[in-house]
């Protein structure tokens, strides 16, 4: 090895992928906007559509209870309900989205209620449906403050206090600070994207210092200089290893730049919402450097690709299936209620999208991180042996 | 001095099953002299001088090359030589300079030899006009002198064209056929493959004519000439290669 014939090879391959438009899109702009946009813009629909969807006062109906005539003149009187005229098809109504909800109020409701003995008022929804939802929520509301009223009623009747009704109150308080609340929102979505450009930003350098070269006859000039076989194809490697970190820290700069503009332009009242910005910020170092075997370990199995393959079209058709294998251990990661435990940490890139989860909420358990810092550097270290192997190999750089 | 002894590559391919690339070629190459490989599309030029640039591993044989084992010693083989292909592409992004400086410092060249020897190099070849501009914008004539540069960079004492002239225009064509005549003046051992056979009549000192894979015959051209009783060299050709056949 020779680490000046590798310093040319990284240092031409730098220069000649900076001069390439496409290349810097996808490892350096490409990264640097797609992450704070895809947080902030989903974030942002998200709570759009929400307040949208809280806004509108749901039509629901009431099915039977003509005999309790109070209820629906309490209803009206509410104001958070349109009530619609019972039909016979609500269901069907309610699928196609004609009433978001329904009630229905047994026959001689009132009556049973002045006597303390109501049947069940039932509560129609399109579950998983969001405005139906908020119109049960809406409704259920309205009833149990109606029970809570009518207790109260009666126990006023018998001369009895209300506290016979609730001896004690049941409260809720959280006691996780603020970076492990955060931490799982935001813990579970920023590996999965790191890990993910991990990747996206070695694809293009991969494709075109591999499969490019040769599609394109560089590679046969190349390998007529008497540079050691190993030494080329080490620079080329680190190329695509920097097109991955390329990605990676454009990304994180440029999310941790936008956290910090947002931050500060709202002022003191931002700082105190756990829901986004405090994440430990250790856990950032922690994160970046679980990524760096990732990073080894993704250039080299998309370098060992795009080396076999004889055109930059074959090149790709390896590389696409390979992007979903990656995709699913990341988003299982992201799923919550998984946990990290011995099994999972010897599943590649499962394991590092679990433990940068536990990272960013704060919590380090060292002897995981040392089993998958370990075990992604040892598939790292392996694939970049194939691809060394693979490079001496004549089969495979004038495969036809 | 190029000697290369029963070289033999035989490729494993799933459709065609085993194929002789080359089959026990054997021929030897003076400094000062241009060999020429003459054959048709598919005999086993490109083959037989990829075995001698240290690209593929003779299956079995040897080859010297300026007194280096192609097979123990492929690195040092490669700092002997410049190797000049129809398929030896330049890169696109990087000027005619930067191509030139790449190929120096892969040969271990310092700074300002290389800068020296780009100097001399681009005078030569009158480069100047074009050698800070892109290879993806020369002309083809450009794009040749800057790879006819990248092979001389480190002054080989051995060159091998394999058909340099494919696919270019007369005047490219004739411009490369000058500057392999140049090389041999300068003491060069040349090896030239080509199916052309006015080139090879042109240029070549011996010949070798190659035929799936193996060296049919071998001579300087009168010895061809004498051997078959054919003046004029493509009569020869076919008379050696399909000895049968009628014109
Ligand atoms: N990498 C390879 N794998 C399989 N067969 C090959 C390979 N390279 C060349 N060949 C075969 O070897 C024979 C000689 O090819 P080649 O040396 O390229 O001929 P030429 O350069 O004279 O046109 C041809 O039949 C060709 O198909
Ligand atoms: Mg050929």
């Amino acid at each position: 090895m020779n680490g000046r014939t590798i310093a040319t090879v990284y240092l031409k391959e730098l220069k000649d992928t900076l001069r390439d438009r496409r290349t810097l899109i996808s490892m350096i702009v490409g990264p640097a906007l797609f992450m704070p946009g895809l947080i902030f813009g989903m974030g942002k629909a998200a709570t759009v559509i929400v307040s949208k969807a809280r806004e509108e006062i749901p039509r629901v109906m009431l099915i039977s209870g003509e005999d309790s005539p109070g209820i629906r003149a309490e209803l009206e009187k509410s104001g958070k309900f349109r009530l619609e005229p019972a039909s016979a098809d609500w269901k069907q109504q309610i699928s196609e989205k004609k009433v978001r909800a329904a009630a229905e109020i047994p026959p001689g409701f009132e009556k049973a209620l002045r006597d303390g003995a109501a049947p069940a008022v039932t509560l129609y929804d399109y579950q998983g449906e969001l405005k139906s939802g908020l119109a049960l929520e809406q409704l259920r509301n309205f009833f149990t403050a109606l029970r809570e009223r009518s207790t109260a009623k009666l126990l006023a009747d018998r001369g009895l206090p209300a506290t016979i009704a609730r001896p004690f109150e049941v409260k809720e308080a959280n006691v996780a600070p603020p970076e492990k609340v955060g931490g799982n929102l935001l813990g579970g979505i920023v590996p999965y994207f790191i890990i993910f450009l991990s990747l996206i930003g070695a694809m293009y350098p991969a494709l075109d210092l591999a499969a490019g070269e040769k599609e394109r006859g560089t590679m046969e000039t190349l390998l007529c200089s008497p540079a050691a076989r190993t030494d080329i194809v080490l620079g080329k490697f680190l190329m695509v290893l920097t097109g991955s970190l390329f990605a990676v820290f454009s990304a994180v700069a440029s999310l941790g730049a936008t956290l910090f503009l947002v931050v500060s332009s709202a002022g003191p009242a931002a700082k105190g919402d756990p829901g986004l910005f405090s994440i430990d910020p250790m856990g950032i170092f922690g994160v970046l450097a679980m990524v760096l075997p990732v990073a080894v370990l993704f250039s080299a199995v998309l370098f060992a690709l795009a080396l076999f393959a004889k055109s930059l079209k074959e090149a790709q058709s390896y590389v696409t299936p390979l992007t979903f294998l990656v995709v699913v251990p990341v988003a299982i990661g992201v799923l919550p209620g998984i946990e990290l435990n011995f099994r999972l940490a010897l599943v590649p890139i499962l394991n590092v999208s679990l433990v940068c989860k536990e990272m960013l909420s704060g919590v380090w358990h060292w002897g995981y991180i040392g089993v998958i810092f370990g075990s992604t550097a040892l598939y790292a270290a392996l694939a970049l042996g194939l691809c060394v192997k693979m490079f001496r190999s004549e089969g495979v750089i004038f495969r036809t | 001095m190029i000697e290369a002894r029963n070289l033999t590559k035989i490729f494993r391919d799933s459709k065609r099953g085993e194929i002789r690339g080359a089959d026990q070629v054997s021929f030897r190459v003076e400094p000062g002299t241009i060999y020429g490989l003459l054959g048709a599309n598919g005999a086993g030029k490109t083959t037989t001088l990829r075995m001698l640039g240290t690209l593929l591993r003779p299956t079995s044989g040897s080859a010297k090359v300026a007194g280096f084992d192609v097979a123990s010693e492929p690195d040092r083989v490669r700092a002997q030589i410049g190797f000049l292909a129809a398929s030896t592409a330049l890169y696109a992004r990087l000027t005619a300079r930067e191509m030139i400086a790449y190929f120096g410092r892969l040969n271990g060249m310092d700074e300002r030899g290389l800068r020296a020897r780009i100097g001399v190099l681009s005078e030569e070849l009158d480069m100047g006009a074009f050698l800070d501009r892109r290879c993806e914008k020369l002309s083809t004539g450009m794009k040749q002198k800057t790879s006819i540069a990248r092979t001389l960079v480190h002054d080989p004492q051995v060159m091998i064209f394999d058909e340099p002239t494919l696919g270019l225009d007369v005047m490219t064509a004739r411009a490369i056929v000058q500057f392999v005549r140049e090389c041999r003046g300068r003491g060069k051992t040349v090896i030239y493959s080509t199916h052309v056979m006015s080139e090879a009549e042109k240029l070549c000192d011996r010949v070798g004519i190659i035929h799936e894979g193996a060296l049919k015959a071998e001579g300087t051209l009168a010895e061809l000439r004498e051997r078959t009783g054919e003046a004029d060299l493509e009569e020869c050709f076919v008379k050696i290669v399909a000895p049968g056949a009628r014109p």
